[in-house]
């Protein structure tokens, strides 16, 4: 949630009296508050950060910043179903330890064979 | 050296660790301190590939780590009202309460819903004129100004429904905090780029001459750490302790001069209770006097609330850099993200997830570690 997410802007409006843009993150079309950075113009990056531009970005940084966070799988994390993200991190269930296994953890520990290395050491 | 060819451009990345390396002559412990930093660090193996006596101490910037259990539950007794709207960011849905969370208060009829941005929330209560319409607002100096704006625009547009629970947070108090901690290890910090966006450098000249430690403002992509970590080793090397900007493409000496005034204008300093972590004088916003018609605090009634912090939860050691999350005795056990005891295996920003995610769990400790000085 803390992250910022460089876009393009697609284009400017005025909406009560708002600058608001439609901005586009890597394929992902997002409404953006311009307020903050009042003279960005069509075409230009910019840091996003909940809807809200807030500094200017050169467009080889941009574009280097949201082809990583396409490939770590970030832009899901900030654009996709969050319902879903929140009733089984499927993620997690597949990468986790699995550690949870027998410790009431219920339906969703993750079969013991799943265990990487060391884990059974962890933390004690 | 697996990971090394993970990152964006290995040979830039082998280069600063080489000069990383061939700098340090002692140990040296830095603290990052936004969680999006430890997330890349862990994920990419960054303190596994430095030098053995440059260690990273995980900071307390993770927001939905450090909401107060109380505002928490503040929020899931408002956001069960029949008559609310509750609106929040995707990653509050899990974050634990004394007794539930915002998942299970939707599942048994709560109206729930994620936004994306607050002025979406503030769409919502423009739409919904009959309900009442509460956005969760936490964060650091990143989403206070977002949320200022809602609540700015809510009273220019004359919407009376809609309304802020707000639990914002300022780093450098944080800073300030950890440095005057009995126990303290830390010697230098790498500061959060984006809050130094919208906030600029100006708060910290004074906290590094003081405690005599360097900061620098460093970003959160692999190469940007590695940069920040070579400029803050040079720093402790030689013996100085100034505020370095590692990251100029997105912050500015004077951050962002129209976010910081619409700040000043809609939120006062207050004292903040950091879960795990307790109260940091000065480190939070309220609502500023003119503006309290939008504080939900103000608006429900939602005091005499009984908060109940599970006792196995180690988070707040965990925040300030005092254990590592393997250390916890219900890492991966009583606690995963499944499970989550506390709010730092919940967040995607949070130091126990990122340890559960990334296997980060059978390491060898370091000899610091090994025998914790707190
Ligand atoms: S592993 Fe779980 S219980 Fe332990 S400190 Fe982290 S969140 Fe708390």
């Amino acid at each position: 949630m803390c992250l910022a997410v460089p876009g393009k802007v697609l284009d400017i409006e005025e909406r009560d009296g708002t600058r608001m843009a439609t901005v586009d993150f890597g394929g992902v079309v997002k409404e953006v508050c311009l307020e903050y950075v009042p003279d960005l113009q069509v075409g230009e990056y910019a840091i996003v950060h909940v809807g809200f531009a807030l500094q200017r970005l050169d467009e080889e940084s941009a574009r280097k910043t949201l082809a990583l966070f396409e490939e770590l799988g970030l832009l899901q994390e900030e654009f996709g179903d969050p319902w879903e993200a929140a009733a089984a991190p499927p993620e997690w269930e597949e990468r986790g330890p699995g550690a949870a296994t027998g410790a009431g953890a219920g339906a969703g520990a993750a079969p013991a064979a799943a265990v990487g290395d060391g884990v059974q050491e962890a933390g004690r | 050296m697996k990971y090394l060819d993970e990152f964006q451009n290995p040979d830039l990345a082998r280069r600063l660790l080489d000069d990383i390396r061939s700098t340090v002559t002692r140990p040296w412990a830095l603290m990052e301190v936004c969680g999006g930093q430890t997330h890349t660090i862990i994920r990419h193996g960054i303190d596994q590939l430095l030098p053995e006596q440059v260690e990273l101490i995980h900071g307390p910037g993770c927001p939905v780590c450090v909401t107060p259990l109380e505002v928490i539950d503040k929020a899931l007794e408002i956001a069960a009202r029949p008559d609310v709207i509750f609106c929040s960011f995707g990653d509050m849905l899990r974050v634990p309460g004394s007794d539930r969370d915002l998942f299970q208060v939707r599942s048994r009829g709560g109206d729930v819903r994620v936004v994306y941005s607050p002025l979406d929330a503030l769409k919502i209560a423009q739409q919904n004129p009959h309900r009442e319409v509460v956005f969760f607002g936490i964060g650091f100096e990143t989403t206070a100004p977002p949320n200022a704006m809602t609540v700015y625009q809510a009273r220019k547009l004359g919407i009376p429904n809609f309304s802020l629970l707000v639990s914002h947070v300022r780093v450098p108090p944080a800073i300030e905090a950890i440095m005057t901690a009995p126990g303290c290890r830390v010697q230098a910090f790498l500061a959060a780029g984006h809050v130094c966006s919208v906030m600029g450098m100006g708060e910290y000249p004074e906290l590094a001459a003081r405690h005599r430690v360097p900061i620098v403002v460093t970003g959160f992509e692999p190469l940007d750490i590695l940069e920040g970590i070579r400029r803050t080793v040079r720093q402790l090397e030689r013996g100085e302790h100034t505020v370095d900007n590692a990251y100029p493409r997105a912050v500015r000496g004077e951050g962002n001069p129209a976010a910081r005034a619409m700040l000043a204008d809609v939120f006062e300093v207050t004292d903040r209770s950091w879960r795990g972590i307790g109260t940091i004088p000065a480190s939070g916003w309220r609502l500023s006097e003119r503006y309290r018609d939008y504080d939900a605090e103000y608006r429900f009634s939602v005091d005499g609330i009984t908060t109940r912090e599970p006792a196995a939860c180690r988070s707040g050691e965990v925040l300030q850099g005092f254990i590592k999350p393997h250390e916890c005795e219900a890492f991966g056990t009583l606690c995963t993200p499944r499970t989550p005891l506390g709010a730092t295996m919940v967040s995607s920003e949070g130091a126990c997830a990122a340890y559960y995610l990334y296997r980060r769990l059978g390491t060898t400790p370091t000899p610091q570690e090994a025998s914790p000085v707190v």
